[in-house]
């Protein structure tokens, strides 16, 4: 599904991604964790196409397809969606209008039934009841007054629509209380199929115990450090980030050394050729 | 210099005194005199021109207007085709309509027979002599044609144009159209004069509209006055689609009294240089006042709002939000004074300019003002000038969609606020389509 080798990106001409290698199958579940500023949401950008960010090298494969250059809304056309870790208003702009203008040009683009009003209506009722929105909101300008968790309600909303094959979730969790992440995991879950893939980018375990990851990573200053298990993240609840961060530092000061020995339990990225997998 | 700036206003001057010898002279005496005192008062202001010391005009420059000689429009009456009709009466079939082409009234395109009993739609040169008495205790009693030239100038001029009043009590349903169509390949100087007079506690809806049907270079110099009776409602829009090379100088003049209401909405789409002055006299206490404006220059399109709002008493609630969508080389400016007399307790107001810029030549220059002279006031205002937000633009491509189709949803947002605040339905969806007409040329075929 989505295949990472040794990415590295920029903004400002500051490196923030120092080399990502990652791969992950159809109906996988790969679950991100770091400290704030790793680079969790430089990384989930930089797959949607975001223009403020520069690939130096590397490469991003979409089902075999090269995604590098490919203009953001052909990403989504391809399958790609992300969540947005921080959904903005955007005044004037009509939910229910702009979700329906995003479906029917991904349907357009691959050659799918496109939906009117009425039709396109009835579908986003029947997704508002299956995440628990309220559907009068959809007819509301995007995010004008939602409060925080309808902001990332309306995320998994517009996921559910437009039914992507690689969903990229950036810290869906975060500012919600423990009833709404219950919500929000919920909803993950019922989109979840043996054929599409999710990234869950969190900075928490607690998701986790809602969301069932068949992976964890954790990526640290740009790098990912260590994969595993969902025991991964519950050793990163335990202990905190320090330690990988510490051997985050390790991996700098040795670029062209050989691979630091295996830990237990955990993969080293380097040793893996072609990216980070499970212990499988 | 002093030498062709007489010689400028001295085109006018002519044609002012051939205008007195032809179809004017049947006019009553004091309709003579209003235009002779308008003329000699326009000798002395002269056009706007000066570059220094002229803060009122610092932005517009208006010095090939007057250096253009355009004559008075010739009396044939040129025939738009029935399709170039259709694009000016928009709206519906129910309208109350009065079209003017090329300076003159046209009753085989106007509809008027629906109007209620003693409610009054006409062209003015008619309701000079019919309606004698009311006409005259306003028509020149409101706009300053002591003061501004271009008033003076329409003044001097003033003869054809429309007349509406709603008598006391009168609620009208049907909006009243009142259409200025400028025909192909005209040069000359048009100067429509517009009275609306709305009686006590009545209530209606005027839309003027302006349309040209092609790319001329003519000039428009129109003055409305507004007269609004105590306890009043009159919502009012002015829809300006001319020719991108004429000139277009417009002056409303607003008199609200007691409890009176004045909904405004101004939409600049055509026009190469354009000025609206803007000027609400808050005559009496306890009146309410919403503005709304859309323009939306493109080119070398130059667009200037000026907007006076003066509260001469107080207990008045103010709301005015102007926004400019700008493309190409064009430029805007905004120019908002709200004063607040002494004594004027209890006024209530916020203005606020706002402006998109498409395109990295744009420039708008926007100034919202307050002079107040009295403490019991809440004011707010607010000016902005920006581009396309980029993160809300790759929040919508990240959804499929295409860059046009995102800065089309994105442009007609910023503008969504001022076309829902038109109150009629197919006036709003009429404006509508000219803004998405113009972004699908601006941005691309899928806006
Ligand atoms: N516009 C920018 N210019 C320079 N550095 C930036 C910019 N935006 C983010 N960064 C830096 O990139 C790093 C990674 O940020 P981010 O991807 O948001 O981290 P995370 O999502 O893991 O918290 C941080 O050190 C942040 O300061
Ligand atoms: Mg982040």
């Amino acid at each position: 599904m989505l295949e990472i080798r040794d990415l590295h990106a920029s903004i400002n001409d500051v490196e923030i991604l120092k080399g990502v290698n990652l791969t992950v199958n159809a109906g996988e579940l790969h679950a991100i964790m770091g400290p704030n500023g790793s680079g969790k949401s430089t990384l989930a950008f930089v797959l949607a196409g975001k223009p403020t960010y520069a690939i130096t090298s590397g490469q991003v494969l979409l089902e075999g397809v090269d995604m590098v250059g490919m203009a953001p809304e052909n990403r989504a056309r391809a399958g790609l969606f992300l969540s947005f870790q921080q959904p903005m208003e955007i005044p004037g702009v009509r939910l229910d209008q702009f979700l329906r203008a995003g479906y029917n040009a991904i349907h357009k683009a691959r050659r799918e039934e496109e939906l009117d009003v009425l039709k396109f209506d009835r579908l986003l009722t029947r997704k508002t009841k299956m995440v628990g929105m309220e559907a009068a909101l959809t007819r509301r300008y995007v995010n004008e007054g939602f409060s925080g968790g309808e902001r990332k309600r309306n995320e998994i909303l517009q996921m559910a629509v437009l039914e992507p094959k690689l969903s990229i979730l950036d810290e869906p969790d975060s500012g919600l209380d423990i009833d709404a992440v219950r919500i929000v995991a919920q909803g993950i879950n019922q989109l979840r199929t043996p054929q599409n893939s999710v990234l869950l980018i969190t900075h928490y375990q607690r998701i986790l115990n809602y969301v069932q990851p068949d992976y964890v990573h954790v990526l640290i200053n740009g790098r990912i450090v260590q994969s595993g298990d969902k025991d991964l993240a519950l050793q990163v609840e335990a202990e905190g980030y320090d330690r990988f961060e510490a051997k985050e530092q390790a991996l700098d000061l040795s670029p062209s050394c050989p691979p630091l020995p295996k830990g237990e339990g955990d993969v080293s990225p380097s040793l893996l050729g072609k990216g980070a997998r499970g212990l499988g | 210099m002093t030498q062709t700036l007489a010689t400028q206003e001295h085109v006018y001057l002519e044609a002012f005194r051939a205008f007195q010898r032809n179809g004017a002279v049947h006019d009553p005496a004091w309709v003579q005199a209003l235009r002779q005192s308008a003329m000699d008062r326009f000798m002395e202001l002269r056009f706007p021109t000066a570059r220094r010391g002229n803060e009122e005009w610092k932005y517009t420059d208006v010095r090939p207007l007057a250096a253009t000689p355009f004559p008075l429009p010739s009396s044939a009456n040129a025939k738009p085709a029935p399709q170039e009709v259709r694009l000016a009466t928009f709206g519906e079939r129910t309208w109350h309509r009065l079209v003017l082409v090329d300076g003159q009234p046209a009753p085989d395109l106007s509809s008027l027979n629906g109007l209620p009993e003693r409610v009054r739609v006409m062209g003015l040169a008619e309701a000079v002599t019919s309606a004698g008495d009311l006409v005259q205790s306003h028509l020149g009693c409101h706009a300053a044609h002591q003061s501004e030239a271009f008033a003076a100038l329409n003044t001097a001029f003033l003869h054809h144009g429309a007349f509406v009043h709603v008598p006391d009590g009168v609620f009208l349903e049907q909006p009243i159209h009142l259409i200025f169509i400028t025909t192909r390949g005209q040069q000359a100087a048009f100067h429509p004069r517009v009275l609306i007079v709305t009686g006590r506690d009545s209530s209606a809806t005027v839309v003027e509209s302006y349309l040209g049907l092609d790319n001329s270079r003519y000039f428009t110099n129109v003055v409305a006055e507004v007269a609004l009776g105590r306890g009043s409602a009159l919502k009012h829009y002015r829809i300006q689609r001319q020719s991108e090379a004429s000139y277009h100088i417009a002056t409303t003049q607003v008199n609200l009294t007691a409890n009176s209401s004045f909904t405004n909405g101004a939409f600049d789409f055509g026009g190469g240089l354009v000025r609206n002055n803007l000027n609400v006299l808050v005559a009496e206490e306890g009146s309410n006042c919403a503005l709304h404006g859309l323009y939306m220059p493109t080119g070398d399109q130059h667009v200037d709002n000026q907007v006076i709002i003066d509260h001469q008493v107080g207990h008045s609630d103010v709301k005015e939000v102007y926004k400019g969508i700008l493309n190409g080389r064009a430029r805007s400016v905004f120019h908002g004074s709200i004063i607040v007399q002494p004594h004027a307790a209890k006024v209530n107001a916020t203005q606020e300019d706002k402006n998109l810029l498409l395109s990295p030549e744009a420039e708008a220059d926007t100034k919202p003002a307050f002079w107040i002279y009295c403490d019991d006031v809440k004011c707010g205002h607010g000016a902005a000038c920006g581009q396309i937000d980029p993160d809300a633009l790759f929040y919508l491509r990240s959804r499929g969609l295409s860059e046009a189709a995102a800065k089309g949803l994105l442009v007609r947002g910023f503008a969504a606020g001022i076309l829902d605040a038109i109150q009629v339905e197919s006036l709003r969806k009429h404006v509508n389509s000219i803004v998405s007409a113009r972004l699908e040329e601006w941005l691309g075929q899928e806006a």
